[in-house]
């Protein structure tokens, strides 16, 4: 029986990764959430929109690396991050004007815009791979432990290591900063009221004389910092590449859907679920086990329940279960 | 009228290069992909053989051999076999150096190179299965098999005191054949292997993957990957977890790239690749520097002493004919007759074309065994200070 070293190497290798690609997968899905709150289709290219700003804060990060200013020991892109946002906000903004404002005017149905989203998702595709590559670029510097496994052994004296990256600190903080702000915005300010009376009842709020180009316009702006604040964090916790970011739609998705697609609360909640999933579903709990039963009774399998190769399989699986069982999700969100 | 005559004279000379012909051998590497840091090194090996060979201007009475380059991408077996296809059917090539990573090798090798009857001499492809293949006598690799590496990895590591590891390989046919023949090999020695499990290559994040290595346990992690791919992602989060410290390191994993990334952070890990302590290695690595290129590099020998095969056979057998000159590749490479090494290729032909026997050693110490592939010394090193320290040779 050994329950310390069997709760920290549950800290180590479930808690604190999945923390982390939770509040990441939070960040995006509340994106995806905002757009189908306010403007009422899946917008498939948020997980390139996500690259999109990331890939700017990536070459801004060089430009100040180039000219040797840095943020100490945390990664400099957290200072070029809110250069990216509006940035990402005026190729959103511009996006918007040119291909999903045409497509509102008509009152084309939610599946016209759907398409729509999935050839601006190309053409981003395309323009992120014509500027940077399609290369995998690692852009995170600054101290890179809070504490290391190493250092955690000898300042304890446990077995098991517990190693925290700064990234994943930041993931964290910034993501419940992030998740703070926003829920004063949409429940405090004037704009944030306005916005929900829109998603609520379009025709209800236009006749109280709620300018919808104005929220549709905040929404795209919330949107692009959403995306590129998720996108960095992701990229500064694990790296960019632009595949890999088109491949987190799903579980992007997964986790909007499982919370109640334009609920902002189930998409934080469904962040979670998909990430805890994924990572305790293809963990091998051997060592977990083994620390917890009597000598002489460690299993001798390694108690994983699927291979990793399997990740997105487990989303999938929670997409579709949810689907049939309750489709308006965990928190009584819409269902298209 | 004068400048008819010169022009006649011209026409002439023009007609009588024509006729002592051109010889193209393709040269089909992954240019793009997961080794792309290593095939220009390969790909200039190749040619210095073949600039040497047309310096010495003796080949088959003067031919000229000109190298057409491919790209195999490593990875995308359809688009080795059409990169293949435009070689043989475009360009006309008559032997394939190449290609490198084992899943498009066998690819090309089944889809172009048989059905053409082309010959094709692998410098890097290292699966256990293309030792079985059926190739009809065209298929030779100057790289062995990792059915030996995983001999010697299993050895290297039980030398070093560890009994238990775990082993994640990157999922294709190079990754898998090297992890079983480890497997087999370091089990039937008396080692332990905790978990064999496969990695993709391109993914952002490998934390999931080495929780499970880590769970299952061992005092050393052999990462049978690619340095520019998923092997360092392993890598990296096994370092950031804590997992593992000590990495067991094979071919694919031996590049600069991947010191580069860790420095020192992997110091005291070891593994091994392709090598020889034999003087064909320093003579190389000499007249590579001379060309500009790095040869010491990862199968740059190996590729160097492809070419070599490739022509010298052609000599041997009097004819640029690959079924004719395939029937010579084991001759010129083994015993008996003079030993010929890096920069002798001049002497090697004029061997050849008096009927005389070589023994082809070159940068590698080139032995072909069974079907048609090396026999096999490895390198073993150890990472100190950030560097591949060479430790021995086996």
């Amino acid at each position: 029986m050994d329950v310390l070293n069997a709760i920290v190497a549950l800290l180590n290798y479930v808690v604190v990764p999945g923390v982390a690609y939770g509040s990441q997968l939070a960040l995006g899905a509340l994106g995806v959430t905002l757009i189908f709150g306010i403007l009422r289709f899946s917008n498939f290219a948020h997980g390139d929109t996500m690259a999109f700003g990331t890939m700017v804060t990536i070459l801004l990060t060089w430009a100040l690396q180039a000219a040797g200013i840095s943020a100490g020991p945390l990664p400099t892109a957290l200072l070029t991050l809110p250069v990216a946002i509006v940035v990402t906000a005026v190729v959103l903004l511009a996006t918007d004007r040119v291909v999903y404002r045409f497509y509102r005017r008509t009152r084309a149905a939610p599946i016209t815009l759907v398409i729509a989203s999935l050839g601006v998702m190309f053409i981003m595709n395309g323009v992120i791979r014509f500027i940077i590559g399609p290369g995998e670029q690692n852009f995170a510097d600054g101290s890179r432990f809070i504490i290391t496994a190493r250092q955690f052994k000898a300042m304890t004296g446990l077995r098991e290591g517990l190693a925290i990256k700064v990234t994943q600190g930041i993931t964290v903080v910034l993501a419940i900063v992030v998740v703070a702000a926003l829920f004063w915005f949409l429940n405090r300010t004037r704009t944030g009221k306005s916005m929900r009376a829109y998603a609520d009842n379009e025709d209800l709020a236009l006749l109280s004389g709620i300018n919808p180009e104005r929220v549709v316009t905040v929404a795209w702006v919330l949107a692009a910092a959403l995306a590129t604040i998720a996108g960095v964090l992701y990229g500064l916790d694990k790296s960019f590449k632009p595949f890999t970011y088109f491949q987190l739609l799903l579980p992007i998705f997964a986790s909007a859907i499982v919370g109640g697609l334009g609920n902002p609360l189930g998409a934080i909640a469904g962040g979670f679920v998909i990430a805890f999933s994924e990572v305790t579903v293809t963990y091998a709990w051997k060592k977990v086990v083994g620390y917890l039963v009597p000598e002489g009774l460690e299993p001798s399998g390694l108690l994983q329940l699927l291979s990793t190769d399997y990740k997105f399989a487990v989303s999938f699986a929670i997409l579709v279960v949810v689907l049939l069982v309750r489709p308006t999700g965990l928190f009584r969100g819409q269902s298209s | 009228m004068k400048g008819l005559l010169l022009a006649t004279a011209v026409g002439a000379v023009m007609a009588s290069a024509a006729a002592a012909e051109t010889i193209k051998i393709g040269i089909e590497l992954g240019f793009t992909g997961p080794i792309e840091s290593l095939t220009p090194a390969m790909a200039a090996g190749a040619e210095t053989a073949i600039k040497e060979i047309n310096a010495s201007g003796k080949l088959l009475g003067g031919a000229t051999v000109e190298p057409v380059r491919a790209d195999s991408t490593c990875v995308d077996a359809a688009a080795a076999t059409a990169a293949a296809e435009r070689l043989v059917t475009g360009e006309g090539v008559k032997a394939i150096m190449g290609a490198d990573c084992s899943g498009v090798t066998g690819a090309v090798l089944q889809n172009v190179a048989v059905p053409n009857g082309i010959v094709m001499i692998s410098p890097s492809a290292t699966s256990p299965a293309l030792s079985t293949v059926e190739d009809n006598g065209l298929f030779f690799r100057t790289a062995p098999s990792d059915a030996r590496q995983g001999e010697v990895m299993a050895d290297i590591i039980l030398d070093r005191g560890i009994k238990s590891v775990a082993v994640t390989y990157t999922n294709n046919d190079y990754g898998k054949g090297l992890a079983d023949s480890f497997k087999s090999a370091f089990e039937a020695k008396g080692g332990s292997v905790t978990i064999v499990a496969a990695h993709e290559d391109g993914k952002a994040d490998y934390s999931a993957e080495v929780a499970a290595l880590a769970s299952a346990g061992g005092d050393a992690l052999v990462v049978a990957g690619y340095a520019d791919q998923g092997g360092a992602g392993i890598i990296q989060a096994a370092l950031d977890t804590g997992a593992f410290e000590t990495f067991v390191l094979p071919d694919g994993m031996v590049s600069e790239s991947l010191t580069d990334r860790f420095g020192t952070d992997i110091d005291g890990s070891f593994g091994q690749n392709p090598g020889t302590d034999s003087p064909g290695a320093a003579m190389f690595a000499e007249i590579a520097k001379a060309e500009g290129f790095d040869g010491t590099s990862p199968y740059a020998g190996e590729s160097y002493d492809a070419a070599a095969l490739i022509l010298l056979a052609m000599q041997a057998a009097g004819s640029d004919d690959p079924a004719k000159f395939k029937d010579k590749v084991m001759d010129v490479a083994n015993a008996p007759g003079e030993k010929i090494m890096p920069g002798e290729l001049g002497k090697a032909l004029d061997i050849l074309a008096s009927g005389g026997d070589i023994d082809y050693v070159g940068a590698t110490a080139v032995e072909l065994i069974g079907g048609g592939e090396a026999a096999g010394s490895y390198r073993e090193f150890e990472v100190k200070g950030g560097k591949f320290v060479t430790v021995g040779y086996r």
